[in-house]
This record gives C-alpha cells, structure tokens and sequence, in this order.
C-alpha cells in the first residue's frame, strides 16, 4: 500500500514539477550563499590561524624613529612579553624596466645567522639569505609575479640615496602583508608596491643604522595583557620618536583580512534567511494548493484505513524530495561559488595556501535550516490535510466567500469594472499570501538594489575622492621634511603643470578618554588639487585658525565644532598640543585631520617645512617626469591617482560586477519562484471558473487579464516594498561597512531603483508568458463538469 | 461563405454529417456517428439519451467549444466548422447563452455583478436588473454566490446567459443538482426566456418527462439522432409529473 502511495508521490510531483522547480532554485540559492559564505570565512580563517601561528604572526607592533638595540632587555622585562624583534624598516623606491613611473617598497632586515623570532617568511621558491650576505634580498611573491621577476634577477633600487641593483634569491611571503597596501595608496598594487628583506647587517649599513632599529614586533604571552603591553612600550620608546603601539587590531594588513570576513559572515546570514523564508512561503503557497485540489483523495484515503500520520508523512515526503534535490543543487552551487570567490581572494590576500574548503557542520546546518523552513512552510498544509473529516473531504469544496472590498466599501464601487472586481476581491480575499508574495517579490527587487548600490557608490566614491577631493595627479612624499624650496625643484620638472605643498605630521589626538592615532596634513590655504569638501561636497577653505576634522574622526573623538583637541606630535621634539576645532569635513577613506600648512609649522616650531606635494602633470611629459623622479633619492613614495583608479576599476570593478550578476541571477529566481508560482496556483484554483467565463464568450486575453491583474497589482504593491526594503538593506550595509579605514556614501542612483523595477517585471512577464501558455489550453468543455 | 447551402431563414443550427472522435492512447471513441439535424429558430428543443449517447458533444459542438473531426455546422447562414479560434469567441460572446449544471459563476462577483460581467462585453444586452427581473431575482442582486441556494444560482446562471439577448440558449442538465421543487422554478425561467424572447433553446437532461415542456425532442442514442418528435403541445413546468 505505501509502495502506491509512493507512486502517487513522484507522479503528482511530476505534474506540478514547474512550481517545484522554482521552489528548488530558490532553496539552491539559500544554501548556496551559506555555504559559499560560510566556507569562505572557513577557509580563510584557517589560513590564517595556520600561517599566523606556524610563522610567528606577532601581537603588538611599533615604529620609532631610531632607537639602540641596547633596550631590547627593557621590552623583554614588560611582563607579559614572550619575544621582542627589532628591525630596520625603510623605503625605497624601485626602478622596473619597461615600466616609467618609479615603484616604491619597503625593504624589512631579517637578522643574520637565525630565523626571526617572529613574523617569519614563507619560503615559496628559492632560498633564505645566508648570514650577512650582500647585495641580495628576498621579494615578496606579489611584486615578483606582477612583474614576472624570476629567482636571479636583479631589482634596481634607491636605497637612502644610492642606487643598488640587488639580486632577488628567494621568494617569499609574510604574515604581516597578507594584504599589502602602500603608503598614501587607497587599493593594494602589486605592480608599484612592494615589500623586501635583506640581512640586518647589510641593511644597517645601508641606512646608517648599526646597533639601531626602528620597528619593533612584540609576541604575548598567553593571558599577557595587552593594553599594558603597550603603555609600557609606549612609555620605553618616547624617548626615541616612538608612535603610538598598536595590537593586531589595528595592523593593516590583518584588519583587512578581518573585516572582510566580518562583512562575509553579515552576508552569509542575510541571503540565506531571505532565499529560504521566501522557499518557506512557497512551499507552504504549492503544498496548500496540493492539499485543497487533492482533497477528496485524502477523503479516500482516509476512509478506506489510512492514519493521520501517514497522510501527513506522504505531504511531508514530497516537500522533503524538493530538499534534497535542491541540497543536492545548492551544496554542489555553494561550492563552485565559494571556489570561485576564495580565488578571488587570492588575488588580494597573499597567503601561502588558500583553499575552498568547508566544514560538514557548515553544509549539515544549511541542510538542515533549509529542510526546518520547508518544513515550517508545509505544517500548515499539511494540519489542514490531517483535519479532514474523511466524510467532507470527499465533498467538493462549498464555494468560496467574498465581499466587498475596502476600496468599493468606501465608494469607489462605481469606478471598478466587473473584471477589475474579480481581480480586487481576489487580493483582498487572502491577505496573507498577498503579503507574503508582496513581501517576497519586494525582497527579490531589493536585492537588486542592495547589488547596484554597491556599484553606485563605489563610484560616487571614486568620483568624490578623484574627481573633487584628491584632483592631483600625482603625490610624492619625501624622505624626511624638507624645506618648502623643493617646491620650486618640483616645479622645474619636466611637464609638472602645478605644484602645491602638504606637510604631515603623526599625531596622537585625544579628546576626553577618547584617543585616536592620526595624521594632521598641513595644506595651502586654498588648495586647488588635494582639496578638502565640506558636508554638501563644495571645496571647503582650510581654515585660518584651528583643524578641519573629517566627520568619522570627529564621530571616533565624540568632538564637535569649538572644541579644543589635546595633540601629541609623535615627531622630533613630540609637543604636546591644544587645538579648536574649526571645521568638520567629508571625507570617504581614511581619519584625516586637515589645517593650514604654515599655522602648523608655526605649532611644530619649524620653519618652512614641506613632507610632500601634489602635482598636477601633462600626461604627455610622464614618462620623461617618471624618469626623473626616479632619479631623485629624496622622493620615498610616489602614487599616480589615475593609476590607482584604473587598478581599483580593473579588479574591484570586476569582482562586483560578477557579484552584480550573481545578484540579478538570484533576484530574478526569486521573483520568479514568487510569480510563477502564485499565477500558476491561481489558474489551478480557478481553472473552472475561467473556463466558465471563456465559454461565455470572455476573450483569452480578458481572462489572463483576470489572472494576471490580481499578480500585477501584486507586483506594483511590492515595488514600494522593494524599494523600502532595499534602502533599510544598503543602510545596514552602509553601516556595517563604516569603519575607520572607510566609509560607504548611501548613495543610490534613480537607475538602480529604475533597473531593479525592471528586471523584476521582466521575470514577471516571462512568468507570465509560462502560464499564459497553460492558459491557451485552457478546457473549454471542461467548464461543463463537476469540479476538478 | 460563397455558397447559401439552400439554409431557410427559420433555422438556427443545420448539421450535416457531424461526427466527433475522442483519442485517448490508443483507444478512439466515437462520440458522434454523423448527426444531421435542423433546429428551428425560436424552438424549446430537449435532447434525451443515454450517458455517453453524444448529447453532450453534439452541444458543444454547436456552441462553438469544440470542433467536429468530420461534416458540418451551420449556425443560421455561416458555416461553425470553419470558424477560428476567435471567430468561436465573438460567435460565443454575442450569439450563444450557456447554462451548466453546476451553474459555474464567478464567486468573487455578486448577482448582479455576474451577470453585467456578460453586459458588458455583448452589443445589445438587457439591463442586468432587468435580466434577473425575469428569474425573480431582483432582490438578491447583491448577494455573493456563496450567500444564495442552488437554485437561485442557478437561476443566475440563466439571467446571465438571457442577458446578452442571444440567439441561442444552451443549457446541460440545468436542473440536474436541484431538487424537483427549484427544478421547477428554473424550467419556468427557462421557459418564459424562450416564450418572451424568442430565444431558440436547447435543453439536455436525463428527465424524461422534461421533454413534455418542449416543441421538439430529439432522442440520442450511440452517437446518432435515434428519434426526433414534435410536440403540437407543449405543458408549463409545473404540470410536469418528476
């Protein structure tokens, strides 16, 4: 007996395997997105627990200005301390042929004769450095491949003044630049940054740093404490230029690493609450429809012996089938996703091994939550089928009740036509599933939205940061400050057609017990190609007197307008400082302060002292400018802000708009899992009675008005509800996104809403167009017979 | 149409020849087996037979919801069996009335609203009112299907099919889910349609004593016409003995 009743599962599967279809892809897309998420964070995470503990990945770090070796025991003697490195850290700028703007790096020393104590190297091709060896350094895999350098080759750089040519024997990677970013850059570049290490004895001499050491890393002992750690150390090393310490936290490289799993694990719960609530509606919308055209079927069932519990198991059974084949399809998707987007990490995360994998609890739970929801969607069907008298259930159903409307009840009766009543009554009638589909076909335009924000504002942001604020088309920045003369050097260079000054200064702002580490950039008063903007984004004067705080720096310090601002100067003679806050300004990437360049010479008791310039260039004089700036030993760092454009446009731009295309993909499912499912439930329902009407004389057209209107002003209802619901998603992720390294503007263009309305209503119309089909063949002389 | 077809101008529906074969598989049942008949305009015409003797088909097929597999159908002077799908539609729309056994209203429209759904769309129709005036039914205008008996659905059914003034009423067991008494009421409605209007209607049903009320019986049997009687005098509903 359950062998027959087994048939008349897979058969009456196979005659609703449209609608089943779409509950599949729907449910394929929530697990999908889990595990793809979660396998992601996953894999990730275990590259860099495994690299950061087998390479010594340190815990507190610091940099100074020169301090001797000599105070090594002190660090040692904070307790909580289990090892110290000390190193000389410095940048150089790297001569590549074939490529006419100068590259700069940072050249790290590996002490001689033992392996580091911490932050050791991965060793990907080649060998270490043997003790004290000259004239030889390792690269970091990134810049290598980026140029094509092979083991041998040599790297021409700009060390403190001179010029070296230095043989590249090892390639390596370390735990400190898994995502490497170089100074004043707003995206990695592996092709103008770089990092390298030579022997500490080679190095030392290089830069005139025997005996002495400018960076320190710092392991914790299990249960050390960390603040302490840091006040000490800052205590130890003030007397030697040291900025403030910082924990992992704060390293770079590490916080990037950190946040972007931070924003996975937001997506990897968001997407597959929505796509498996909306699996749950639809199944609950299918199973229900099952329930009632199969009624008299479970009528028999029961009066010839079957129990409840059978009943219900054999519904049960048929909503657990659509799970595992859309398990099935969602584990295998989630996979070929999560493959795909860990190999898009790679191109950003420089860790020896990663790897797409995912742990069984991740695909166990995404099954699991996936077969809870659709079990959750087929409970109420399925009481419904278990309710059943056998007696009643073999009577045809009693029509159904309607009544006037809200909107004819308030008069407007006289408005409707008859066809257009139908439709009204209709949607009124089940105001549960109108909302649900509402709500469901809303989510799936939101979803679009949230997709083309993320591309509207990344290019508001570019816009702002390229075409308002930062206008200049390259920035040098200096070895050490230099007196504002250089200016006119700058000036004579070949094809620089405007120059204008910055000095930055490393300060340590606190307002309260809020504190901050900063850097204040000294401008020209009305600067013209590094501008600052105000909150309506016009050019905002420097003031006169006092700072010009961006907004998050402000928000980060809890100060407003008027209020004074402690200022430790972390250079050279380390004044403490009082300044007011004059001005509070926009600002997307970074924590900046802003003031005016004299007025903060005057403050730091120098005379006319420049760090850097901005420089506007004719691009047709680049290559004869790159040359000669590469010849300047002065100049440490060099960006070209339209190069840093084209990179972040070349690789972001493309990953998002594969995550755009994702989106539209899921979207559209979604919209159509909602509207196919619900048009074809409605004809199902109502087969007869639009037969009834085709035989009296309603053209095909009228009776798909009948069908499709009750959808279509469904669909109209959702877009406010898309829209709505797409403005709370990109604020959520505007604010899970504002960190202090960057903030995203929420910023959506009248064309994402516009395009978002109408991919949903083009999967609409191809819904449509589906049961449009099932509606030309429509049984006339079906009409005639008893229900269905 | 290029050819008359000698049709006299007294006759609704002429068929020639029509047959009809359902294929389902492998197996093929002839539903009709060459049917020619004349109806004539303004009768009150009552198919009898047998389940499965074409009654139904043969319905069908004049009303234009399904095409024969062989011979012909005129309604009046215009060959039925060569009509496209749009073609049937507009012939539906303005010329037939449709009555079902299981009345098949629209639940989510009222009474009255039922039957404008056919006002709206037909070119010279009687008011809606008016319409179910003529079934005793003004009162119930407002009323839901779900709020009426099967008998005033029914009688629905009829005002909404006599509403459009068609030439043409076709009715399937109208009174088949009712009992003997609202049987009774909806044959009168029928009855005075035909008598006021001079509505041409065909009535199947498996009553035979319905078949008094009527100017001509034609008994089916197997597919074919087996019997066709002229009644001279006809009787009211209600000397009918159920």
């Amino acid at each position: 007996m359950i062998e027959a009743l087994n048939k008349k599962l897979m058969r009456d599967l196979w005659r609703i395997k449209g609608q089943m279809l779409a509950i599949i892809l729907v449910m394929a897309c929530g697990i999908s997105t889990f595990i793809m998420s979660f396998g992601v964070i996953d894999s990730l995470k275990l590259s860099q627990d495994v690299y950061y503990d087998r390479y010594q990945f340190a815990d507190v770090f610091a940099q100074l200005q020169r301090a001797p070796q000599g105070i090594k025991q002190q660090v040692m003697d904070i307790p909580g301390v289990s090892a110290v490195e000390m190193r000389v850290v410095f940048g150089v700028t790297i001569q590549v042929d074939g490529m006419d703007e100068p590259a700069t790096g940072k050249l790290i020393s590996l002490p001689d004769g033992r392996t580091p104590l911490l932050n050791n190297l991965y060793l990907r091709r080649g060998r270490m450095l043997y003790p004290d060896e000259d004239g030889a350094i390792l690269s970091s895999e990134a810049f290598a491949d980026a140029h094509g350098f092979a083991l041998g080759d040599r790297i021409s750089m700009v060390i403190n003044g001179h010029r070296q040519a230095l043989k590249i024997v090892g390639i390596v990677l370390s735990p400190e630049y898994v995502y490497s970013l170089g100074p004043g850059a707003l995206f990695p570049d592996d092709k103008r940054f770089g990092t390298f290490w030579m022997s500490q004895r080679s190095l030392e001499a290089a830069v005139d740093m025997d005996g002495a050491f400018n960076d320190i890393s710092i392991r914790m002992d299990r249960g050390g404490n960390q603040e302490n750690i840091k006040q000490e150390l800052d205590i130890i090393l003030k007397p030697y230029g040291g900025l403030i310490s910082y924990g992992r936290d704060e390293q770079m490289s590490n916080w990037f690493v950190q946040n972007e799993m931070d924003q996975l694990r937001v997506m990897g719960y968001f997407a597959p609450v929505i796509f498996l609530c909306v699996a749950a509606f639809l199944v609950n919308v299918v199973m229900t429809r099952q329930v009632a055209t199969q009624r008299e079927q479970i009528g028999m069932l029961k009066a010839v012996g079957y129990t409840n519990g059978e009943i219900s198991l054999h519904y049960l059974k048929m909503v657990l089938m659509v799970v595992v084949v859309g398990s099935i399809l969602g584990v295998g998707t989630g996979v070929w996703l999560g493959a795909g987007m860990t190999n898009m990490y790679t191109q950003f995360f420089h860790f020896p091994i990663l790897q797409f994998s995912f742990s069984a609890e991740v695909m166990i739970f995404s099954v699991l939550f996936c077969t809870v929801s659709a079990v959750i969607g087929t409970l109420t069907a399925i009481r419904a089928a278990a309710k059943l008298p056998p007696a009643e259930a073999m009577r045809p159903e009693s029509p159904t009740h309607f009544r006037r409307t809200f909107l004819e009840r308030m008069g407007l009766e006289k408005y409707f036509s008859h066809l257009f009543r139908i439709v009204i009554r209709h949607v009124e009638r089940r105001p549960v599933r109108t909302l649900f589909s509402t709500v469901g076909i809303g989510l799936s335009m939101s979803i679009l939205i949230f997709a083309f924000f993320m591309e509207d504002s990344i290019n508001y942001m570019l816009e702002v940061q390229f075409d308002m604020a930062q206008r200049e088309d390259i920035s040098l920045g200096f070895v050490e400050p230099r007196s504002i003369n250089a200016l006119e050097e700058i000036r004579l260079l070949p094809g620089v057609l405007k120059v204008e000054p910055v000095r930055s200064v490393a300060v340590f702002l606190k307002f309260g017990h809020y504190a901050k580490r900063s850097s204040i950039m000294g401008l020209a008063p009305e600067p013209d190609l590094h501008r600052i903007l105000d909150r309506d984004l016009r050019a905002a004067r420097i003031p006169e007197q006092g700072l010009a705080l961006s907004s998050k720096l402000a928000e980060v310090l809890h100060v407003k307008k008027g209020d004074i601002l402690t200022v430790e100067v972390l250079e050279d003679r380390r004044p403490t400082l009082k300044i007011r806050v004059a001005e509070i300004v926009e600002e997307f990437i970074g924590l900046s302060a802003f003031m005016n360049i004299d007025q903060l010479n005057q403050h730091l008791n120098e005379g006319a002292v420049i760090t850097g310039a901005f420089v506007m260039v004719d691009p047709l004089w680049n290559g004869p400018l790159f040359q000669k700036i590469k010849d300047i030993p002065a100049i440490a760092s060099m960006n070209i802000l339209k190069k840093a454009r084209e990179i972040f446009r070349d690789i972001i731009g493309e990953n998002i708009l594969k995550m755009v295309a994702m989106n539209i993909i899921f979207a559209s499912l979604i919209s159509f899992g909602v509207i196919y499912n619900t048009a074809r439930i409605a004809l199902s329902e109502r087969g007869r009675e639009l037969a009834s009407l085709r035989v009296l004389g309603l053209t095909r057209g009228e009776v798909a008005y009948i069908l499709f209107g009750e959808m279509t002003i469904i669909i109209l209802m959702a877009i406010p509800v898309g829209l709505g619901i797409g403005y709370l998603m990109v604020l959520g992720m505007a604010q899970s996104m504002d960190t202090e390294l960057f903030r995203i503007p929420v910023i959506v263009d009248k064309d994402t809403y516009g395009l978002s309305v109408i991919i949903v209503i083009v999967s609409s119309v191809l819904s449509f167009y589906l049961v449009w089909r099932q509606v030309e063949n429509i049984d006339l002389v079906s009409a005639q017979k008893g229900v269905e | 149409m290029s050819e008359n077809n000698g049709v006299n101008g007294n006759i609704t529906f002429r068929t020639e020849g029509l047959t009809k074969d359902y294929v389902t598989g492998e197996t093929v049942v002839q539903a009709l087996r060459g049917v020619t008949l004349e109806i004539p305009k303004g009768d009150m015409v009552v198919l009898l037979g047998p389940s499965g003797s074409g009654k139904s088909t043969f319905l069908n097929i004049i009303g234009g919801l399904d095409s024969p597999t062989s011979g012909e159908v005129y309604f009046k002077k215009d060959k039925l069996s060569d009509y496209s799908e749009q073609q049937l539609t507009r012939f539906r729309r303005h010329n037939v009335g449709f009555v079902f056994q299981s009345y098949n209203l629209v639940p989510s429209l009222t009474a009255y609203e039922n039957v404008a759904l056919v006002t709206d769309i037909a070119l010279d129709p009687i008011p809606p009112m008016e319409a179910l005036k003529a079934v005793n039914l003004e009162n119930r205008a407002r009323h839901f299907p779900s709020q009426l008996s099967g008998g005033e659905q029914q009688r629905v059914a009829i005002a909404r099919a006599l509403a459009k003034r068609p030439e043409v009423l076709l009715c399937d067991e109208p009174t088949g889910a009712l009992d003997s008494e609202t049987g009774i009421v909806v044959l009168k409605a029928l009855q005075e349609v035909n008598k006021n209007y001079g509505t041409t209607t065909i009535i199947i049903t498996h009553n035979a004593a319905i078949a008094d009320m009527a100017d001509r019986v034609i008994y089916f049997g197997d597919g074919q016409v087996v019997d066709v009687k002229v009644n001279k005098n006809p009787v009211g509903p209600e000397e009918i003995s159920w």
